[in-house]
């Protein structure tokens, strides 16, 4: 009977192990279900934001013949700079385009014969022709910038498929821009101009630079105070605190301070230094002391674990021939906890390079077009120049935007690198 | 003077007192007898000076920007005629802001009337003798801690434990500046939602249910009380948060699992990094991907569907979030799931259970406080995540559970409230520190249960 019973329940478990092995494949399967979908969500976060940015790393020009007329110019040959400065451009370039496509006709297809090329086309000139004044009363192919829509058309972005009252480019100019392709007019470039203005109303005028120094400026600041203040505290709280409710206080806040939302540090910002004590909206001081005191609880947390990881018999052979415990420390712990060190306060700069919403707060949303030329000058961020560019509405922006992501987190990969890099150099030690 | 220029010469200042002092230390030792009779060594001495000369100074330096501007606007104000200074708040601030921008040479003088010009020139003497004697007293100050410490250097000084002593103040001052900012935060967010309350009744705030903040900018407008209810804000954030809890806590978890359990020590090594790729995107860049390219495809799969989903739905912010959070969760329950044990791998294992059999009934139950944990942290990262949903989440405050609709949350308020010219002490933007205390609270509240819940649960296994 017994032994019939145990037979029984070996048959059982065979029969249902088929049952369970499936299950355990099943499991494994979402397991790597799991691991597949968060692959996939990365690949089409990378995908989405380099489909749309990598066209705003070129710029398309067209070659427009242009007659340096003096008296459509408005100067005299041989005129002063300053005179140069205030030449009348625009109108010849008009003059130009209407000369190319004479069959413009009418005020609002004249308007749209203009809109081919960009407004910054008139400064392009104008610094062409103070460069070489001895073009005037000549005429001259001159490489212009095209206006946004027009260049949109010209990487094919846009297309005769879509509806004229869907698009910004109507069908005359998308004739005018095909004649100009067969006539070998029109040119992509390499968009220098991304990095080298400020943030514009057009699209196609554009830049980082502005933004990428607003950035630098404010992790200066950042760096500055955050490192030598969280390095300090970890030591302290490492090798100096005595064990009282005074530092167990000091700890709790920490660790706390490492869960507040970032937000909640901008209005610390705009509360206390803006309201309180009356220091300028907009500046990278403001923020870089903002951004320092949300990255001290990462720093002061990754120095302390790199400092607890310096073997004691380097404490002990210091002190043993007479160092003082501050002698020991500067010299000889923090040398070697220096990677690791290192290693948090990149990947604190890394989240503060991306950090956006206490800038927010403290007014570093403006529309700034001059590049700032130190920390108490107006300025914005790169990741605020992306929240500001993805707000408007042209579609020449959306591109910028992407462009512009690429660009910030280009840099966070350098530093992430770097961060590895010096972390598997202290993990050989 | 510049503040720049004002700190090089502070700097340079407190270098030549360490100069000073290191070579009265020779000469003062030298003329008793020997170097010998030193108590420390010679630069013991040039730093004791240099900090005597520098911190004091800087002290100074520190606090005369602090309030400079603030006394210049007292002073300022104070020389106004009476009928300017019985102005509103707000508009005196108007009136004093104007003065300011022309003495700085930022706008013409047709804008402003004869008070002002004379003001703004007031202004800009004072702030000339301010600088001025900032400057002067700043240097002062570090001539005289310099002169001091060096008048001091003798051989039975003992000017290391000295300048050690300094120092530990110094790094005790560092590590205070973590419970500063703590401090700071609670008392800044305090005092303005205080300040809130006294217009709009604690109940009203919490128990409300309608949030429309846009119509109290003016006393004499219609329908100036605006309504703060902040229900809608707290279902709006939440029902975010759930959405984005359902997208990362099974991908994070179940990658977790995976990857601690049964992948190759290779395959861990390449993946875990690529997937924390997902935590070092800015939020930012999440925030554009969920405006333009998730929320338009959710949008368009919806009507497909035939359903009506709003353009700036819960659901899509949700996913976006869930996305981003989906590394948090499976860093945390990576390290939960390693914390349990081997031995009870090990028993279930030797007891004929299968690796899945094992994870389900041995490793979750036993880690399961862990977990919570680390979810209840995730969710506090996702209630104060701010970027995403301000690109991609609605404005106007709904009271719904439908994740089609788009809803509003906690920190979109506080942004929209925030940003931009506003007048400081209207219920508008004292509102949004009213929200900010929340936020805080909540968000504290929930790390101080979770931290707690996983520190038991480790030491549970130690």
């Amino acid at each position: 009977m017994n032994k019939q019973h145990g037979y029984k329940n070996t048959e059982l478990i065979q029969a249902s192990l088929k049952k369970r092995y499936a299950r355990e494949k099943r499991f494994q399967w979402y397991g790597r279900l799991a691991v597949l979908t968060g692959f996939v969500f990365l690949f089409i976060l990378l995908f989405d934001i380099v489909s749309k940015g990598y066209p705003a790393f070129t710029q398309q020009f067209i070659k427009v013949t242009v007659d340096f007329d003096a008296d459509r110019l408005g100067v005299e040959p041989g005129a002063s700079e300053e005179v140069l400065y205030q030449a009348d451009y625009l109108g010849v370039i008009k003059d130009s385009l209407r000369e190319m496509f004479p069959e413009a006709s009418g005020r609002q297809e004249k308007r749209q014969l203009y809109r081919l090329i960009s407004i910054g086309a008139e400064y392009q000139l104008r610094d062409y022709v103070i460069e070489n004044p001895e073009v005037i009363g000549k005429t001259q192919d001159i490489w212009l910038m095209a206006h946004s829509e027009a260049g949109a058309y010209l990487k094919g972005q846009v297309t005769r498929e879509i509806p004229q009252g869907d698009r910004k480019i109507k069908d005359i100019q998308m004739q005018w821009l095909d004649s100009l392709i067969r006539q070998g007019r029109t040119e992509t470039r390499f968009n220098a101009l991304f990095f080298s203005t400020g943030d514009s109303r057009e699209p196609e005028l554009a830049g980082i630079k502005a933004a990428l120094y607003g950035s630098f400026f404010t992790l200066l600041v950042t760096f500055l105070l955050a490192f030598p203040i969280g390095v300090f505290s970890a030591v302290y709280l490492e090798e100096f605190a005595p064990r009282n409710r005074l530092t167990d206080l000091i700890e709790i806040n920490i660790n706390n301070l490492a869960a507040v939302p970032s937000i909640v540090f901008g209005l610390l910002g705009l509360a206390v230094f803006i309201n309180f004590f009356e220091m300028p909206r907009s500046v990278p001081l403001v923020g870089g002391i903002v951004l320092s005191l949300m990255t001290l609880p990462t720093i002061i947390i990754t120095s302390r674990a790199a400092i607890q990881s310096v073997s004691p018999s380097i404490r002990q052979a210091a002190l043993g021939v007479g160092a003082s415990p501050l002698q020991t420390v500067f010299h000889h712990v923090l040398p070697v906890a220096m990677p690791g060190i290192l290693t948090g306060s990149i990947i604190g700069m890394a989240q503060a390079l991306g950090e956006s919403a206490p800038l927010l707060m403290i007014g570093m949303v403006a529309f700034i077009m001059d590049v700032p030329g130190g920390v108490t000058d107006p300025s914005t961020v790169l990741p605020v120049q992306i929240f500001l560019w993805a707000d408007s509405p042209e579609r020449g922006f959306m591109e910028k935007t992407s462009a512009a992501i690429m660009v910030l987190m280009g840099f966070l990969i350098v530093m992430n690198a770097l961060a590895i890099y010096l972390r598997k150099r202290f993990e050989l030690k | 003077m510049q503040t720049s220029t004002v700190f090089l010469v502070l700097i340079a200042l407190s270098f030549v007192s360490f100069i000073v002092g290191r070579r009265r230390s020779r000469s003062v030792a030298v003329a008793g007898g020997g170097m010998h009779l030193l108590h420390s060594l010679p630069k013991h001495y040039g730093y004791m000076a240099a900090l005597w000369a520098a911190m004091p100074a800087l002290l100074l330096l520190v606090l005369w920007m602090g309030f400079e501007s603030r006394v210049i606007h007292n002073l300022v104000v104070a020389d106004l005629p009476v009928q300017v200074q019985q102005l509103q708040h707000n508009e005196l601030g108007l009136y004093y802001n104007q003065i300011v921008s022309y003495a700085a040479g930022s706008s013409d003088a047709d804008l402003l009337d004869e008070v002002q010009v004379a003001a703004a020139g007031h202004y800009r003497e004072l702030q000339s003798t301010s600088s001025l004697m900032k400057a002067l007293l700043v240097a002062l100050v570090a001539v005289m801690g310099g002169l001091l410490a060096v008048q001091r250097v003798a051989p039975a000084l003992r000017a290391r434990n000295h300048v050690e002593g300094i120092f530990k103040w110094i790094l005790f001052a560092c590590s205070f500046i973590a419970v500063l900012t703590t401090l700071g935060i609670v008392l800044s967010v305090l005092f303005e939602a205080l300040r809130f309350f006294q217009t709009i009744p604690l109940t009203d705030f919490l128990f409300g249910l309608q949030w429309s903040p846009q119509m109290a900018i003016r006393i004499d407008q219609v329908a100036a009380s605006g309504s703060f209810g902040f229900v809608p804000l707290l279902v709006g954030t939440l029902l975010i948060s759930m959405v984005a809890m359902v997208i990362a806590v099974p991908v994070g978890l179940m990658s977790a699992i995976y990857l601690s359990e049964y992948a190759t020590r290779r395959f861990r090594a390449v993946t875990k990094p690529v997937l924390e790729i997902l935590a070092g995107v800015p939020t930012v860049v999440y925030g554009f991907f969920a405006a333009l390219t998730v929320a338009p495809f959710i949008r368009n799969l919806g009507e497909s569907m035939g359903l009506t989903v709003a353009s700036e739905s819960a659901l899509a912010v949700g996913i976006v979030m869930g996305i981003m959070i989906i590394p948090f969760v499976m860093s945390l329950s990576d390290d939960i799931i390693n914390a349990v044990p081997d031995t009870m791998r090990e028993a279930s294992l030797g007891m004929g259970a299968t690796m899945s059999e094992t994870i389900r009934k041995v490793l979750i139950p036993a880690a399961l406080p862990g977990i919570v944990g680390g979810i209840l942290l995730a969710v506090s990262r996702a209630i104060g995540e701010t970027m995403i949903v301000v690109m991609a989440a609605g404005l106007s405050a709904k009271l719904t559970a439908n994740p089609l609709e788009a809803v509003t949350t906690i920190t979109v308020q506080i942004v929209t409230l925030l940003v931009g010219d506003q007048e400081f002490d209207s219920p508008k933007t004292l509102a949004a520190f009213a929200l900010g205390l929340v936020l805080f609270f909540v968000t504290l509240l929930l790390n101080v249960i979770a931290l707690y819940v996983v520190r038991k649960y480790r030491e549970q296994y130690e």
